[in-house]
């Protein structure tokens, strides 16, 4: 075969692989968006102030989300809360401070698993621990821990790779100057590494936003007409708002599921939007 | 002109683990000079140079044995009881690759002050004037002290990093290969800055290039598989080398 043969054979298999490509990504924005416009098309014009304002209701026109997305602001509050400076510390020790040796190896490989073990387990493991064992109830306070323990891993997994990240030579230019690792890692790595952390932060609370499972197996209730007082008392959060309309047989629940993923959705991809705004601002001024 | 000791290596050993790096090294630094150390890659030129600051302190399984005697006190730094943090504040380095901080011109230079906790605007400000002009490196950049300090060149980094030390007023500067990473004129802009920066401070710089350690040293130590094969002023070194491998390896034989 002569050599411009065989270029021209090689070069449809470009050809084809992009086609198959390219297909492939098309399917994938053709479902996607058909899912969102479907979504968004119902849900949106059910969206109204009283919506947001009021309570669940036996009548579909007059229920509204205000327990839920209340509860979903408490809960994530108390998971950020309790999740974030345990998650960044956590994994600033493991990565910075601790010695390497076989017993943080062990303990760096259970916590990469832990990140994939399935929420529902987390919700088994929360009912056992902080409703029967700790005797914390089924309130808000059990569903911020529960969704805390769900993404600490993710946090620290991330953590650990931003301020690995760093290169050594900028660590020991720090040392060189006389500085103690104290100065070091609150000079340099945790500012280096602040935008990699804030962006699994944000990516683990807007998994934590979603969860439903967990929260139905620690005991969220479904039909909640009051605003909490306490983080003591009993929840419900948008998902499972979401849920439970759409498990109903009519349709007009339905329209209000519908209006409640239309928000669930445009939380998420707000955080999303911020994460990728911090990632670039950083990744534009931090160069090594 | 008398000629006093900075520091005194003696009968110094250094294992990596159990990898010995250096074997029973004495040398004498003399102030105010530059001491080159040269030899093939691998004969331990950086990982001596690196147990004037205890930079080695930094990783677990790095054992030192014999003396590094500083003066004028007299002590040894080398003594566990000796801080290496305050140590590095009278020590400085410079390393192969520029590494500034991904911070502003200003902070890079100003920030060995701040972990000396001085705040004082006025204070970090005249220094940090005063370390740029001394590194050469004022005028290409007194427009932008507030601009990122990697937006500089190369070589403009690497005297950056030099400003960086000279702020904290060490007492010796190490410098491990400063100009690899260079161009001729870079380069050449901080062999000059070498001859000027001995009139205050004692250096000690490693090489690779020959002309180098000809140009900028005053004494001159040809290191070899972890020992110190000889060690003399560099005029004698590089016109008449007693030990024959020296010789060789000036001369381009090996290494
Ligand atoms: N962190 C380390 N762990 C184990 N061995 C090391 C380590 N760093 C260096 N060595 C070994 O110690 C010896 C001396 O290394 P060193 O870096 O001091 O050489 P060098 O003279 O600076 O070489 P070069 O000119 O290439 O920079 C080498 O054999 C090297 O493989
Ligand atoms: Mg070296």
């Amino acid at each position: 075969m002569s050599l411009a043969a065989l270029v021209r054979r090689n070069k449809q298999y470009d050809f084809w692989f992009s086609v198959i490509s390219i297909m492939c990504v098309l399917f994938s924005l053709l479902a996607l968006t058909t899912l969102l416009l479907d979504l968004a098309l119902e849900g949106i014009p059910r969206l109204s102030l009283n919506f947001l304002i009021s309570f669940p209701s036996r009548f579909a026109d007059k229920a509204g989300i205000l327990s839920a997305w209340v509860g979903t602001f408490w809960v994530m509050f108390i998971t950020a809360f309790i999740s974030i400076p345990l998650g960044i510390l956590s994994g600033l020790y493991l990565e910075e401070y601790a010695p390497k040796n076989k017993l943080t190896q062990f303990i760096e490989i259970n916590i990469s698993n832990l990140s994939a073990v399935p929420s529902i387990i987390f919700g088994l493991m929360a009912l056992g621990i902080f409703v029967h064992s700790l005797h914390l109830g089924q309130s808000l306070l059990t569903a911020g821990l529960t969704l805390s323990l769900l993404i600490l891993p993710i946090i620290i997994v991330a953590t650990r790779e931003a301020v690995r990240a760093i290169p050594t030579s900028i660590r020991e230019a720090s040392y060189a100057l006389g500085a103690t690792q104290w100065q070091t890692v609150k000079h340099h790595i945790l500012p280096y590494s602040f935008g990699g952390i804030a962006t699994g932060v944000i990516i683990a609370l807007s998994r934590a936003i979603g969860e439903t499972a967990p929260l139905i197996t620690v005991g969220a209730l479904t039909f909640i007409a009051f605003l909490p007082h306490s983080f003591m008392d009993p929840f419900t959060v948008l998902p499972i708002q979401l849920f439970n309309w759409i498990s109903r047989p009519q349709a007009e629940f339905h329209v209000n599921a519908a209006g409640a993923g239309v928000i669930l959705l445009t939380l998420t991809l707000l955080m999303n939007a911020v994460a990728i705004i911090i990632r670039y601002r950083v990744r534009k001024k931090i160069t090594w | 002109m008398v000629t006093t000791f900075k520091a005194q290596v003696q009968n110094l050993h250094f294992y990596y683990g159990t990898v010995e790096a250096l074997k029973n090294i004495s040398i004498s630094i003399q102030e105010k000079k530059v001491t080159a150390m040269i030899g093939p890659s691998g004969c331990g030129k950086t990982t001596l140079l690196r147990c004037f600051n205890r930079m080695h302190d930094l990783y677990p399984g790095n054992r030192y044995e014999g003396e590094i005697t500083l003066y004028p006190e007299g002590k040894n730094i080398l003594d566990p009881k000796v801080d290496p943090i305050e140590l590095r504040m009278r020590i400085g380095m410079v390393f192969q690759k520029p590494n500034p901080f991904p911070k502003s011109i200003y902070e890079n230079v100003a920030y060995g002050l701040r972990v000396r906790g001085i705040t004082q605007k006025s204070i970090i400000g005249e220094k940090v004037e005063e370390s740029l002009r001394y590194a050469a490196l004022w005028d290409e950049v007194k427009d932008r002290l507030y601009h990122l300090a990697s937006n500089l060149s190369g070589g403009q980094q690497q005297r950056l990093c030099i400003a960086r030390t000279l702020a904290i007023d060490p007492e010796i500067i190490l410098f491990d290969e400063p100009t690899s990473a260079l161009d001729p004129t870079a380069t050449q802009k901080i062999e000059e800055l070498m001859e000027t920066l001995k009139e205050k401070y004692t250096i000690i710089t490693v090489t690779h290039n020959m002309q180098q350690a000809a140009r900028v040293s005053d004494y001159t130590a040809f290191f070899y598989l972890g020992e110190l094969i000889e060690f003399d002023k560099t005029e004698n070194i590089f016109t008449n080398p007693k030990v024959k491998k020296t010789e060789e390896y000036i001369t381009g034989r090996f290494g």
